[in-house]
């Protein structure tokens, strides 16, 4: 949805997350009791995830996160998920909030380095 | 044409608004055209906070109707049983406000998570837009029907316009199978449903973005096994479509699920389906004082199993099954449901003990035969779990609490 890479704090992680689930829309907390991450936030962060897993239910719980002010600033991911990108893409319609949702398998390694096996 | 019409607002603000989020979509996976789908299965329906509402209510305010046939996801709450609800009211209110909002767009309440237990389902090829990721993985595998990996918010607006991105598991050649797991146990009973459940769970972390090829599968699996395996697999990964070589209808044979394309091959041994076990359980099986089934919906043959299990017994500890009203409605015909009822069974439709506050908050250690249940829950409610065989589940449910 966007070319550049975007600015800011990153968070990213190795393994990838649900949001329905997995992240508390109330501070962006990670809270999948399986996820090695549980426990840190999303909130302004630049997220990045190899692809999205789980819930149809995560549009929702990611754009009511950025109703809130507590998603990420932008998400960066190697393949699209079509989940995530249609909550960001709600939450702009209906608040005006802009994460960015960025999908390309070579800035994902450039941005990750080598180290990601997951 | 029709599409930019309705973008340029030619049938009303609602049905733009659902215009542009379908081309949004179409330009965010790189597809070139949209296609019509032929039905709708929404998920959107599910209150998670204001969002969703506000969504709903700006389509429905703005005019948007469905245009093709459109089944309802489960609700955050029991319509038929409101007295099973134990959450906060001013957040009833709201989700039922949500969910008028999806009916006056002309959607079914049929407020399910396994749509394809209703009488009328999608055939081989049919393109459709669903959502619910065990319902995806279940239209594309088993029904040989076509829908992406769609989200809450795409798939009402996949409904209001009948169109979808021409992309993903529309297109024949992103339904080949992408890596083949073998599966080869020794120890394990593969007519159980903690065998799904397991197999599921390691499937979901194997496949990563891939369609898997399952082989190795008995001739005899039963949809609801493969309800289990997907719903699993769906949970832990991304899975939205699974072959199972000889049983699902795009897999006839390997070379079929493959089209005849070298691929990795891994094997599924015990060890990995009993490693399932042991990361999906948190709690003890000495601690468990309820039992919940039916995530996916218990389906009417599922109740024939469990009435099997529970043969006249009587369950001690408190034991949940959810069900769609549909469901409900084949055992009312059949006087299963008094039955059941008589022996201690909750049955709980149109939502799900996973998600929404039924449980007594005196139960701290729940034992399920779902993977699904088992994976969510306890982030959701803060319960244990402990996933075990539908047999041992009744068994545990009859025997009450240990030591008591």
């Amino acid at each position: 949805m966007t070319a550049e890479v975007p600015e800011g704090p990153r968070l990213v992680l190795t393994q990838p997350l649900s949001f329905w689930g997995g992240v508390d829309p109330t501070d962006g907390s990670i809270i999948d009791t399986h996820h090695p991450q549980r426990g840190e936030s999303v909130r302004a962060m630049v997220l990045v995830m190899r692809r999205g897993r789980g819930s149809s239910s995560s549009a929702t719980v990611l754009a009511e996160c950025l109703r809130l002010g507590t998603g990420p600033a932008a998400i960066v991911m190697e393949e699209i998920d079509e989940v995530l990108a249609v909550g960001a893409l709600v939450a702009k319609e209906l608040y005006g909030v802009d994460c960015p949702v960025l999908a390309d398998p070579v800035v994902f390694r450039e941005v990750v380095g080598p180290s990601l096996d997951s | 044409m029709r599409d930019k019409a309705r973008l340029a607002g030619s049938e009303g603000p609602g049905v733009a608004l659902a215009m542009r989020v379908v081309t949004g979509m179409g330009e965010a996976v790189g597809a070139t055209s949209l296609l019509d789908v032929t039905g709708a299965h929404v998920d959107s329906c599910l209150y998670h906070g204001r969002a969703g509402l506000d969504f709903a209510l700006r389509l429905a305010e703005g005019g948007a109707m469905v245009s093709v046939p459109t089944t309802l996801n489960i609700t955050s709450l029991d319509l038929l049983h409101p007295e099973l609800y134990r959450g906060d009211g001013n957040e009833a209110a709201a989700a039922r406000r949500q969910l008028e909002a999806y009916e006056a767009m002309g959607c079914r309440p049929t407020w399910t998570c396994a749509p394809y237990q209703l009488e009328a389902r999608p055939g081989l090829g049919e393109h459709i837009a669903w959502a619910e990721s065990n319902a995806i993985v279940f239209a594309n595998s088993v029904l040989g029907a076509r829908t992406g990996r769609y989200g809450d918010f795409f798939d009402i607006c996949a409904a209001v316009t009948g169109r979808v991105p021409a992309a993903g598991l529309h297109l024949d050649w992103n339904r080949l199978g992408g890596v083949v797991l073998s599966v080869e146990p020794r120890r394990w009973d593969m007519s159980t449903s903690l065998f799904y459940a397991a197999l599921g769970h390691v499937v979901g972390g194997r496949a990563g973005a891939l369609v898997p090829v399952i082989q190795g599968l008995p001739a005899k699996t039963t949809e609801d096994h493969l309800k289990a395996l997907g719903a699993a697999a769906a949970s832990s990964g991304s899975v939205a479509m699974f072959h199972a070589v000889g049983i699902t209808p795009e897999a006839p044979t390997l070379e079929a699920a493959t089209g005849g394309r070298p691929l990795p091959t891994e094997q599924i041994t015990d060890e990995h389906l009993d490693a399932a076990v042991r990361e999906l359980s948190t709690g003890s099986a000495a601690n468990v004082d309820a039992v919940c089934l039916g995530t996916p919906h218990f389906s009417l043959a599922e109740f024939g199993r469990l009435r099997q299990a529970l043969a006249g017994r009587r369950a001690a500890l408190p034991l949940y099954v959810n069900t769609g009203r549909g469901v409900l409605g084949d055992l009312q015909a059949r006087g299963w449901d008094e039955e059941l009822s008589a022996l201690g069974v909750t049955i709980v439709t149109d939502t799900c003990t996973y998600l929404t506050p039924i449980l007594a908050d005196a139960i701290r250690t729940v034992m399920t035969d779902s993977g699904k249940w088992a994976f969510y829950a306890p982030a959701n409610l803060g319960v244990d779990v402990v996933l075990a065989d539908l047999d041992m589940c009744v068994n545990r449910a009859v025997a009450g609490r240990v030591g008591s």
